[in-house]
């Protein structure tokens, strides 16, 4: 097995055999020419087919890859009409009295080296359309076929450089992906393969054309290619290929739909996310929003307290990116079994009742104040929501409530700009299922934390292994207070989602939206999945 | 002769799908239209002239049109950057 890599441009897996796709030889000789009008209708004639080939390759492009894309074609189009261009490649013709190919060649190098001198990566890779539209007058000039090169096989293409030209003009019936030895992730090339959804490795110094006629892998998550794979890495990358289709077949039929269920009841379906890395697969999945946004990571990444500004950038490079989804995040979480050395918490001999979370904040209003007036500022720039975890009596509430209060008027006073948020509890022991009621009266939204409500429902420490066969994840006293939550919140005209583990469980999912739930919050690649389910149950029956 | 000044307030700056248009508005009047920015200037008429200006972001440009439709065409490319770039 041989290992190239590169730079990948799709997110996939490509098997097959490699096919080396080799341009023919293109040397131009610098010939002379007596007749120079002549010469210049030649070029004239190859320009005017040039042109109209890239008429019908927007055409193509446009039918395969949309607007945006196959606007390149009419620019090339356009580049082919451009007056200093025709101008250098006739005073070639004119003055040097040399043939059409040398002309244009030189003239197509020339303006190619002035785009790729400048400072600015977009217009660097322009000098790729350059050569391009250059490249197309030679082969009519040289007539040549540029279509057979591909050969007949279904294949993984590898070549020197894909021009955009070159990358429309393939039979996608035969390209499984394609891997390059240059090229430039800016380049019109990489931007068709994204948008015709074809795996690609660029930038792959390995290239040999030892390769011809071998099995290969493009594993586009881990940049590189794989040439005579080992049987197990084959197959493993295979099972992979097999998710990816299966979870695009899913995205094919169900991205954009709603999540309602064929009586007509709609939910919204979010995803739980950690940080701005996961932001990526709730758009993917088509996420309606984030049920659930766990805060720890600002602070488990820093040494020392992470600062407003810190996690104000933090909190609003994700809100923003997702505006106008509501963001439903929640306020900080350390304690227990996720500690940082900086905040000095003694060490308890029973952590998981211990001071944690809410506790913490509201004992250490500072610390609190930092995170929450970091989340308001971060309200100004998309749909925020906040929760409190961990509340068991309506005085914590009113407590957090009165802080965020405090730092609002603050920032307002300080001349900051902040939103509007929603203001929700997590439901995740059994007092607060308890005084539910109560608590719905002072808050906007319920999200259930099902991992903590089912340990401290039946006592039962979810880290110790031991305890596995007195695990329940279904147990009833568990689903009657998820009932007992959804009925008190509704009773107050609140929404009440579940953010916990069992909220992504598809055998729980229609007991959920007969208890009338309004949101599940899920893991992003959960999403569809559930779409399907409650796509498919009819609430009437 | 016609002169304004436009700052661009687009992210990519006049790339190369705007730069193709901008030509193509220019071309539909009988008048010069040449840019400007920082001492360069250009055709525009001429579409690789034009993208290798490398107009970014921010950039303030003065745009000159001379010639007997030159108010028309100054409009016209006024219009075509204010909504496009």
């Amino acid at each position: 097995m041989q290992v190239g890599t590169g730079k990948s441009i799709l997110n996939g897996i490509a098997i097959g055999k490699l096919k080396i796709y080799k341009k023919k030889d293109t040397t131009i000789s610098a010939a002379a020419v007596t007749d120079t009008e002549a010469e210049i209708q030649r070029f004239e004639k190859a320009q005017a087919k040039a042109i109209e080939q890239q008429t019908a390759l927007y055409e193509k492009a446009l039918a395969e890859a949309g607007e945006d894309i196959a606007e390149v074609f009419n620019i090339h189009a356009m580049m082919l009409e451009d007056d200093d261009f025709v101008d250098a490649i006739k005073e070639i013709i004119n003055g040097q009295k040399k043939c059409a190919e040398y002309a244009v060649k030189t003239a197509g190098d020339n303006q190619a080296a002035v785009f790729a001198a400048m400072d600015d990566p977009y217009l660097q890779a322009r000098s790729a359309d350059v050569e391009d539209i250059a490249q197309c007058m030679l082969d009519i000039l040289q007539g040549v076929d540029t279509d057979s090169l591909q050969g007949t096989e279904p294949s993984i293409l590898v070549a020197e450089d894909l021009a955009p030209s070159e990358t429309v003009r393939l039979d996608k019936s035969l390209l499984l992906g394609f891997i390059t030895r240059e090229g430039s992730s800016n380049s019109h090339t990489a931007i068709l393969a994204r948008s015709m959804n074809i795996p690609a490795l660029i930038q792959c110094k390995e290239i040999s054309p030892e390769w011809d006629g071998k099995m290969a892998v493009v594993d586009g998550y881990n940049a590189c290619v794989y040439v005579d794979p080992t049987p197990d890495l084959l197959e493993s990358l295979q099972k992979r290929q097999q998710e990816d289709r299966k979870k695009q077949a899913l995205l094919q039929e169900l991205k954009g739909k709603t999540n309602t269920t064929l009586d007509g009841t709609t939910i919204n379906v979010f995803a739980n996310i950690g940080g701005m890395g996961d932001v990526g697969a709730v758009q993917q999945n088509d996420g309606g929003g984030v049920g659930l946004f766990r805060t720890e990571f600002v602070y488990l990444n820093c040494k020392d307290y992470p600062t407003e500004d810190y996690q104000f950038e933090a909190y609003k490079q994700v809100v923003e990116s997702l505006a106008p989804k509501k963001v439903v995040i929640r306020t900080c979480d350390i304690g227990a079994d996720k500690t940082v050395d900086y905040m000095k918490l003694d060490k308890e001999d029973n952590p998981a009742l211990g001071y944690r979370a809410i506790r913490i904040c509201l004992t250490r209003k500072d610390f609190f104040k930092t995170q929450l007036r970091a989340l308001l500022r971060a309200s100004a720039f998309g749909n925020v929501s906040i929760m409190f975890p961990m509340i068991i009596s309506l005085r914590e509430l009113r407590d957090a409530k009165a802080t965020l209060e405090e730092c609002r008027e603050e920032l307002i006073a300080e001349g900051k700009a902040v939103g509007k948020v929603e203001v929700g509890t997590m439901i995740e022991t059994p007092a607060a299922v308890l005084i539910a009621d109560d608590l719905a009266e002072e808050c906007d939204f319920f999200s259930i934390g099902t991992n903590d409500l089912t340990q401290y429902t039946c006592a039962l420490d979810r880290q110790n292994a031991k305890l596995e066969p007195f695990f329940n994840p279904h147990h009833p006293a568990v689903l009657k207070a998820i009932q007992m939550t959804i009925e008190a919140g509704h009773r107050h005209g609140i929404w009440v989602g579940i953010c916990g583990e069992l909220g992504a469980d598809p055998a729980l999912t229609e007991v959920f939206l007969r208890m009338g739930v309004d949101e599940l919050s899920v893991n992003a690649k959960s999403i569809l999945p559930l779409r399907k389910i409650i796509r498919s149950v009819d609430l009437s029956k | 002769m016609k002169e304004f000044q436009y700052t661009i307030k687009d992210a990519c700056g006049i790339h190369a799908r705007p730069a193709g248009l901008l030509v193509k508005v220019v071309k539909g009047y009988a008048s010069t239209a040449t840019l400007e920015k920082a001492g360069k200037s250009c055709d525009m008429r001429k579409l690789m002239a034009l993208m290798g200006m490398g107009v970014k972001q921010g950039d303030t440009v003065t745009i000159k049109v001379e010639g007997d439709d030159e108010d028309a065409a100054a409009a016209a490319i006024e219009k075509f950057l204010s909504e496009n770039v």
